[in-house]
């Protein structure tokens, strides 16, 4: 009888500390803690010199100066080698025009993805999917994105995600559905009855006592 | 960046981070401030350069070893 030994996938939990790793990147190794006091956008691609990677890796590209404006580096991630990953991205400068400013780790040993549950075997056995984690300052897990293989992401949702978390973590609001910067946003809701009835008369925009929203001055 | 290529000999931005030590013993976020380098580009590359025998290191701040020192000149 043949023992299949399984392999240990973990999948993150939000709010968690952020697996923490070290790994071979296109600018050194790196390892988790590097990014201690800055919001880290990591992501997994399935593989080098594939055509939707590419076209995402170029709007990654793209987003780069407004996440440096927001705190915040990116970090790229695939099984593929090193030497794969630098000859892609020089492919993509030579003949897309677009330089990849940030780091892609090579993980080839799918260490790092397996911490992150980036592998889902239904998609591929062997290929990581298109996860995105927005990790804190503090190396906490905020959001995390799953997308298939087939389904490139949505930079101006990865903008916005940003966005509604650090104006979460500053004013200590709720973001309502499709919020943006400059839209109101939501007072938690009360958690006494006491505080539901001084809710009514705190001028915010309430439809009732649970669902308030008020504006913010600098936003 | 590597800091520190495979001979041994540190690369162009393993030096910009052992010039912005000369003389002065600094955190990696004073280092990112002068150098202009991310932060975590400078924490991974004073690893490196520790490891090599560049810099040494007391309480997250860093300065120049003798080799360091020598490496600069």
């Amino acid at each position: 009888m043949v023992e299949v030994q399984k392999e240990e996938m973990r999948f993150p939990i939000l709010g968690q500390n952020a697996p923490d790793f070290e790994a071979v990147t296109t600018q050194g190794t790196l390892r988790l803690s590097d990014f201690k006091g800055t919001w880290l956008v990591l992501f997994s691609h399935p593989a080098d010199f594939t055509p939707v990677c590419t076209t995402e890796f170029i709007a990654f590209s793209k987003i780069y100066d407004e996440l440096k404006r927001r705190n915040v580096e990116l970090l790229g991630l695939s099984v593929d080698s090193v030497s794969s990953h630098i000859a892609w991205i020089r492919n993509v400068e030579e003949k897309m025009g677009v330089k990849i400013p940030f780091p892609i780790i090579a993980d080839l040993n799918k260490e790092v993805a397996k911490k992150y549950g980036m592998i889902h075997p239904e998609q591929s056995k062997t290929e990581t999917v298109r996860c995105v984690f927005v990790i804190d300052p503090e190396s906490k897990i905020r959001a995390m994105l799953y997308y298939p293989l087939t389904t490139g992401r949505n930079m101006n949702e990865i903008l916005r995600l940003i966005d509604a978390l650090q104006t979460t973590d500053k004013h200590k609001v709720a973001t309502p559905a499709n919020w943006k910067p400059g839209d109101p946003v939501v007072i938690p809701p009360p958690a006494t009855a006491e505080q539901a009835e001084e809710r009514i008369k705190e001028g915010y925009d309430c439809k009732d006592w649970y669902l308030c929203m008020k504006k913010l001055s600098e936003s | 960046m590597p800091c520190v290529s495979p001979d041994g000999r540190p690369t162009s931005s393993g030096m910009a981070l052992l010039k912005s030590l000369k003389n002065e013993t600094l955190s990696p976020g004073d280092i990112a401030n002068k150098t202009g380098q991310p932060l975590f580009r400078v924490r991974s590359g004073l690893r490196e350069l520790k490891n090599a025998g560049f810099v040494e290191e007391a309480e997250d701040k860093y300065r120049l070893s003798k080799t360091g020192e020598t490496t600069i000149q």
